[in-house]
C-alpha cells in the first residue's frame, strides 16, 4: 500500500517537469506513431535510447519507474509467454505438446519492447505533469473542436473533477479497508464468493462517502457561482519556452526519420 | 506492567521517492495495562500513524514496537492483533454499511467468531453501557444524527470487548455536550473492566479530565510524556507543540502574574473553584493582600 501507483504526479523540478504540458502531450502523440511505425530494430533502439533519455532528465529515479510499472510486467510477461507459445510458424524448440516457434519469438519480443517504451513514456508524462496542466494542454489541444460545437470546456471540467477525485478514493479506500480490518475483515483468504461477500462493508461505505463527497463538490461549485457554458478566466498561463521547441523538434525529427526509413 | 513499548520508532511514508515524508522520528514510549493514555498533538504531528503501529495495521520503518509482549514484525501475532486492540478511527461512523445499528455493532463480534446468542448479548451490553436506549439496535443509521452515528460506530469497537482500546479524535466535530459523554463513558468502562485506553486528542481540556498520563507529539517528535498535571503545566511547550493549555491552567499562571498564586496547578474548572475557595478561607476575605 506503501508503493508509488502509475499515474501519480512527482513534484521533482526537473527540466522535464518545466517543460509546457502542451508540448509534453504533443511530444507523445509523436512518439506513439514513431514506435509503431519503426520495423526495423535500429529505428526502435533509437526511438528507446531517446525515451531512456527523457527518463533520466526527468529527475526521478529509475527505481521508481520500475516501481510503478511493476504490476503491469506481470500482466506483459504472461502475455509474451502466451503469445511464444501460440504463434504458429518454424519450430525451434519442442517440450512435448508446447513448440516455441522462431516467429513467435520475434514477433512477441518486438511487441513487448515496443508496449515498454510506450508504457515508459507514458510514465514519464504522468511522473512529470499534474492533473491539472494535463487537462489544461488537453483542453487547448482540443479548442478548434469548439467551432464544432464540441463542449470543449465542460469536457475539461469533467475530466479534471474525476481526476481530482482519484486520490481522494484511494484515500477513502485505504481509510475503509484499515478500517474494516481492524474489526477483523480479511480480504485475502477464503473463496471467492465469500471474499466477494466480504467486500460489502468495504464497497458501502466507500460509493456512499464518494457521493456524498461529489454533493458537497457540486454545491460547493455552484456556491462560488460555476455556470456551465460561462467564460472562464486562468490562474495560470501556459507559454512555450525554448526548450518546447527543441523537445518538439527532436520528436519530429524522430517521426520524419522513421517514416523515411520506411518509405525506402 | 507494559503492555505497549515503542522503542526508537521511526516511520517513513514513500521512502525514497520526491514524497517521502518522516512521520515518526525516534519515538520512545511505553503505555502500561490499565491506564488512559492522552496523545496530544496538532494536525499532521504523526498521531495518527503512531497509533496505526499499535494493532498492527502499520510496520516501523526503523525501531520495535511491542505489543501485548510481542513485536509486532511478527507477523503471526500482528494479524491476531484486532482481536485484542480495538481502533476507532477517525470520524467512524463514515465505516457503517449496515441497514440496522444491530447488524453493524455485530459486525466485529462476528468476525471473532462468537456465536450468535454471545453476540446478541454482547451488543446489548455494549449499547447500554454507553448509554444508548436499546430500541436503537433496530433503527436505520441513515436516520440518526451525526453524534449518535458516532456513538454506534464506537460500540462497534467497544462490542469485541478490546483489552487496549484506540480512539483517534472521537470528539472531532461533535458538540462540547456529547463529546464530554462519550469520552465519560469511556472513562467508566475503562475504569469497570480494566481497560487501556489511548486517547487522541488536540482538546487538552479533555486530557485534562480523563487522562492519566498525556504524551506530546510535534512533527513527528515526542515532545514530551508523563502524568498529566506535569505535561500541562509546561505551558511553553505546549505552545510550541502547537496546543492550548486547558483553560484552567492558563487562569493560574495569570493568577500568579497578577499576584494572586494558588497553592496547586488546577486541571479543570472544579478545581480553580476549589483552590480558590480554600485560598479565601485561610487568608481571609481578600486573598493574598492582592489589590486588583
Ligand atoms: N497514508 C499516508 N501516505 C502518505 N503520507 C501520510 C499518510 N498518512 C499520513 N501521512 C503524512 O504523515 C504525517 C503525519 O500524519 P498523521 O495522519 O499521522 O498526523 P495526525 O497527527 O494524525 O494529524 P491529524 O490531527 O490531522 O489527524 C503528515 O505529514 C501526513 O501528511
Ligand atoms: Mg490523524
Amino acid at each position: 500500500m506503501n508503493n508509488i501507483s502509475m499515474g501519480q504526479y512527482l513534484p521533482a523540478g526537473s527540466p522535464v517537469h518545466r517543460l509546457d504540458p502542451r508540448s509534453k502531450l504533443i511530444c507523445i502523440a509523436l512518439l506513439v506513431p514513431a514506435v509503431l511505425m519503426t520495423s526495423n530494430p535500429l529505428g526502435l533502439t533509437l526511438v528507446s535510447l531517446w525515451t531512456l533519455l527523457v527518463v533520466l532528465l526527468s529527475g526521478i529515479k529509475p527505481g521508481l519507474y520500475w516501481q510503478s510499472l511493476k504490476p503491469l510486467w506481470v500482466l506483459l510477461l504472461i502475455s509474451f509467454v502466451l503469445q511464444v507459445f501460440f504463434t504458429p510458424g518454424n519450430a525451434l524448440l519442442t517440450l512435448g505438446f508446447i513448440k516455441i516457434s522462431r516467429e513467435g519469438l520475434l514477433y512477441s519480443g518486438w511487441l513487448l519492447w515496443r508496449i515498454s517504451v510506450l508504457l515508459l513514456a507514458a510514465s514519464v508524462l504522468t511522473f512529470t505533469t499534474t492533473p491539472l496542466q494535463l487537462t489544461m494542454a488537453l483542453e487547448w489541444l482540443l479548442s478548434p473542436l469548439r467551432r464544432m460545437r464540441v463542449p470543449v470546456q465542460e469536457l475539461a471540467m469533467m475530466i479534471n473533477l474525476a481526476l481530482r477525485f482519484v486520490p481522494t478514493l484511494f484515500d477513502e479506500a485505504r481509510m475503509l479497508l484499515l478500517a474494516q480490518r481492524s474489526r477483523g475483515t480479511d480480504f485475502n483468504s477464503g473463496s471467492i464468493k465469500e471474499r466477494v461477500s466480504r467486500l460489502t462493508p468495504f464497497m458501502v461505505p466507500l460509493l456512499t462517502n464518494i457521493f456524498s463527497r461529489a454533493d458537497e463538490l457540486a454545491l460547493a461549485m455552484e456556491i462560488r457561482c460555476y455556470r456551465v457554458g460561462a467564460a472562464r478566466s486562468r490562474l495560470h498561463v501556459m507559454r512555450f519556452r525554448p526548450a518546447d521547441y527543441a523537445a518538439l523538434f527532436l520528436n519530429t525529427a524522430i517521426l520524419a526519420a522513421v517514416i523515411t526509413a520506411k518509405a525506402l | 506492567m507494559p503492555c505497549i513499548e515503542v522503542e526508537e520508532l521511526t516511520h517513513v511514508y514513500y521512502p525514497g521517492t520526491p514524497l517521502e515524508i518522516v512521520a515518526l522520528r525516534d519515538i520512545e514510549l511505553t503505555v502500561y495495562d490499565g491506564e488512559f493514555i492522552a496523545l496530544a498533538g496538532s494536525a499532521g504531528s504523526g498521531k495518527s500513524t503512531l497509533v496505526q503501529h499499535f494493532n498492527g495495521l502499520l510496520l516501523p520503518t526503523a525501531g520495535c514496537v511491542k505489543v501485548l509482549g510481542r513485536a509486532i514484525s511478527d507477523k503471526q501475532h500482528r494479524q491476531q492483533l484486532w482481536r485484542q486492540v480495538g481502533l476507532v478511527f477517525q470520524f467512524p461512523e463514515r465505516q457503517i454499511f449496515s441497514n440496522t445499528v444491530f447488524e453493524d455493532i455485530a459486525f466485529g463480534p462476528r468476525n471473532l467468531g462468537w456465536d450468535s446468542t454471545t453476540v446478541s448479548k454482547q451488543v446489548k451490553d455494549t449499547v447500554a453501557l454507553v448509554g444508548l436506549p436499546e430500541e436503537i439496535l433496530s433503527a436505520d443509521p441513515r436516520t440518526l444524527s451525526g453524534g449518535m452515528l458516532r456513538r454506534v460506530a464506537i460500540c462497534g469497537v467497544l462490542a469485541m470487548r478490546p483489552r487496549i482500546l484506540i480512539m483517534d479524535e472521537p470528539g472531532a466535530g461533535l458538540e462540547p455536550a456529547t463529546r464530554q459523554l462519550i469520552l465519560a463513558n469511556i472513562k467508566e468502562i475503562q475504569a469497570q473492566h480494566g481497560m487501556t485506553v489511548i486517547l487522541i486528542t488536540h482538546h487538552l481540556e479533555d486530557a485534562a479530565v480523563f487522562a492519566e498520563r498525556v504524551a506530546v507529539l510535534h512533527q513527528g517528535v515526542l515532545l514530551s510524556i508523563g502524568p498529566t498535571r506535569e505535561v500541562l503545566s509546561q505551558t511553553e511547550l505546549l505552545h510550541r507543540a502547537g496546543l492550548k493549555a486547558p483553560f484552567a491552567v492558563e487562569l493560574a499562571q495569570r493568577l500568579s502574574q497578577e499576584g494572586i498564586p494558588l497553592p496547586s496547578l488546577p486541571q479543570s474548572i472544579e478545581d480553580v473553584a476549589q483552590l480558590l475557595q480554600q485560598l479565601l478561607q485561610t487568608n481571609g476575605a481578600r486573598p493574598g493582600g492582592a489589590s486588583l
